[in-house]
């Protein structure tokens, strides 16, 4: 299948107005050097929402997630095209700083990866890079980011243990606590339940659906049932064929999504027959 | 929840398309593999959902639910197994590398203990021939008259590594930083292997080094002959700052790239993760790079012997010769006998004592500090 005639779906209208999403997103490429690992991509994030970006392994979603903070700056010959707006403001025009950017964009990575300091020194990190020295309004940052990401009651009184020292879900938490500690407009989470317990999971969507009207988040997830749970719009992409680039397929409600797909491949991978 | 409640479930019409859907062979193979673990991880799914069913009908959970339910393990009786015995070989094997192993590593402390016995057995007539506080406390050496005092070798070998320390190891670490941080592969593809050259090169190569380059430049700068502490410095850091480099790298790579994107994601800059991050993360590895040069630079011989000046007095600035315990065993131990030797033999006891206690106490440093900053830390709480 030609990449140059792929038709998104979308069971709900793109926006005509960039200022009414939080990601406004056209046509957007990538590239890998000299692969091209995504054509095409058009879609609206809208704010306060939770937006689940599905498909299967290696179609993209994290690739265009980190897309959205410039992580994919940090990866030598990466090439990115199109339009890509954060509240009407192109990521991507020249002299944008990156550093910027990402304080206003959280991401929590699929390993919970803590700093190997202190919890009460992982959370204070971004306040402290911001300038925070004050002791006492350190401590309530740190309380009020670890309660925020439901962490608190485990670790209140062990602060000064290190970070790597918590069980691989409590660290998830701790990461969401530091990225929540500098006040970020958006969360970007990739794959963020794969590798932690079930509580903790479920203590992550808690959190999720708590912050959600003051942080904007985009979820990539292979769980189905957590992207039926807790988001409120689905993006599915695919890679149909090794080598070529990944497209959107289908983007809208996950309601419409998750109970009339558009598209058939839409389907079949909701339902778990293929991926 | 159970199997059978879910079986009760009034079937839907899209959930007969989904139970065609299932293979029967993976259906089968799974519930031989996994069966409890498959049904616990679905059952957990199953709660969350029932809770959110207005706003997506669960359409795929259903599917799941009961696809689950069909799952119910069937135990097959199956001839029971023969497990191998640990044969006598391998026990003799296993037991023989152990030994080998525990002998290797016994050598070490045997050499250790042994050299530091011998040492101290040859030294030992320093107490009643020169008296060990006189010895230790003397600032006077002079063989013609039978004086020996240790402290002007003492002093000058904790002068040598301390500036070479404070000169070598940040050039060090920053060389570790920069390759591994911040240089492009090309760059270091000549970074890598000059640093492992220099570490090659022969100490007396350096000392000749020291002596043609080094010694006329301090002369001019400094004044004087230009034989002194400041030459020392410069030679020994150049000798030790390829161990402490390459150390300092490793401990730097095997920082995970996960905690630097972390530091990014969190909107810092480069600096400042490298700063705040990563060589926090690192370091137990550069204190124990730093151990080692140190340990280098308190032994090396050769190359201090040819630019210090070689003359017993004690430190009076940075371009006036002195002497080293090392450097002084070496130019006397030919020619000595009788008290001068067992002198010498107290030089070599008290450089056995200083770089242990050198080593012990950097230890002992950065696990305080590790300590104390806990300590502030619950201060801070109370």
């Amino acid at each position: 299948m030609s990449t140059s005639t792929h038709q998104t779906k979308y069971s709900t209208q793109l926006q005509t107005d960039p200022l009414v999403t939080t990601y406004y997103v056209r046509d957007l490429e990538f590239w890998y050097g000299d692969f091209n690992a995504l054509t095409n991509i058009s879609l609206d994030v809208m704010p306060s929402a939770i937006t689940a970006f599905i498909g299967p392994s290696g179609c993209g979603k994290s690739t265009f997630l980190r897309c959205m903070n410039r992580m994919n700056d940090l990866i030598p010959d990466t090439k990115v095209g199109g339009k890509m707006l954060l509240k009407g403001a192109d990521i991507y025009s020249s002299g944008v700083d990156p550093v910027d950017l990402r304080r206003r964009v959280g991401m929590i990575f699929q390993q919970p990866n803590p700093f190997p300091q202190s919890i009460y020194d992982n959370v204070a990190y971004g306040p402290r890079l911001q300038g925070v020295k004050k002791k006492s309004d350190l401590d309530d940052i740190v309380e009020d980011s670890l309660k925020r990401a439901n962490l608190w009651k485990e670790v209140s009184g062990i602060l000064d243990k290190n970070g790597l020292a918590i069980s691989g879900g409590q660290q998830q938490r701790l990461c969401i606590a530091r990225v929540l500690a500098v006040q970020p407009e958006v969360l970007l989470m990739d794959e963020p339940c794969s590798a932690i317990d079930p509580t903790s999971v479920q203590k992550i969507e808690d959190l999720m659906a708590e912050i959600k009207d003051e942080v904007t988040i985009i979820i990539v997830t292979h769980n189905m049932q957590q992207a039926a749970r807790v988001s409120d719009y689905t993006s599915f992409f695919l890679q149909e064929v090794a080598g070529e680039p990944a497209v959107l397929v289908e983007s809208g409600k996950t309601s419409d999504i998750f109970t009339a797909p558009i598209d058939k491949r839409t389907e079949d991978y909701i339902t778990g027959r293929f991926g | 929840m159970s199997n059978e409640e879910l079986n009760q479930n009034p079937q839907n019409p899209l959930d007969s398309t989904v139970d065609s859907a299932v293979d029967p062979a993976r259906d089968a193979n799974a519930t031989e593999s996994m069966p409890e673990a498959g049904k616990e991880s679905l059952r957990t799914d199953a709660n969350p959902e029932k809770k959110t069913l207005t706003r997506t009908p669960g359409v795929t959970m259903k599917e799941l639910a009961d696809t689950a339910a069909q799952r119910e393990p069937v135990p097959v009786v199956r001839p029971a197994t023969k497990l191998q015995l640990v044969s006598r070989r391998t026990q003799i094997k296993e037991a023989s590398l152990a030994s080998l192993f525990f002998i290797c590593a016994f050598l070490a402390v045997l050499g250790v203990s042994l050299i530091f016995a011998f040492v101290a057995w040859r030294a030992f007539p320093i107490v009643h021939e020169i008296g060990l506080w006189n010895f230790l406390t003397g600032t006077k050496w002079s063989v013609a008259e039978g004086v020996f005092g240790a402290v002007p070798f003492i002093m000058g070998s904790l002068v040598v590594v301390g500036g070479s320390l404070i000169m070598g190891v940040p050039l060090a670490v920053l060389t570790a930083v920069f390759m591994s941080e911040v240089a492009s592969p090309r760059a270091n593809a000549i970074i890598r292997p000059a640093v492992e050259l220099l570490a090659g090169v022969p100490s007396v190569v350096v000392g000749f080094f020291g002596v043609v380059v080094v010694v006329p430049l301090v002369s001019q700068l400094v004044g004087g002959a230009g034989f002194g502490p400041l030459t020392a410095w410069i030679v020994l850091s150049i000798m030790i700052m390829p161990t402490i480099t390459t150390l300092s790298e490793d401990a730097l790579n095997s920082i995970p790239m996960g905690i630097r994107e972390a530091s990014y994601a969190m909107g810092a800059t480069k600096w400042q993760t490298i700063w705040k991050v990563v060589i926090p993360a690192a370091r137990v590895g550069i204190i124990d790079a730093t151990i080692l040069g140190m340990g280098r630079a308190i032994g090396e011989t050769m190359a201090v012997l040819m630019v210090v000046g070689n003359a017993p007095q004690l430190f009076a600035g940075i371009s006036a010769p002195i002497s080293t315990m090392t450097s002084q065993i070496v130019l006397e131990m030919g020619y000595s006998s009788g008290t001068h030797r067992t002198a010498l033999f107290g030089l070599a006891a008290i450089l056995f004592l200083i770089s242990m206690s050198l080593v012990l106490t950097v230890r002992l440093l950065s696990r305080e500090q590790h300590k104390k900053r806990k300590k502030v830390k619950k201060g801070a709480e109370a």
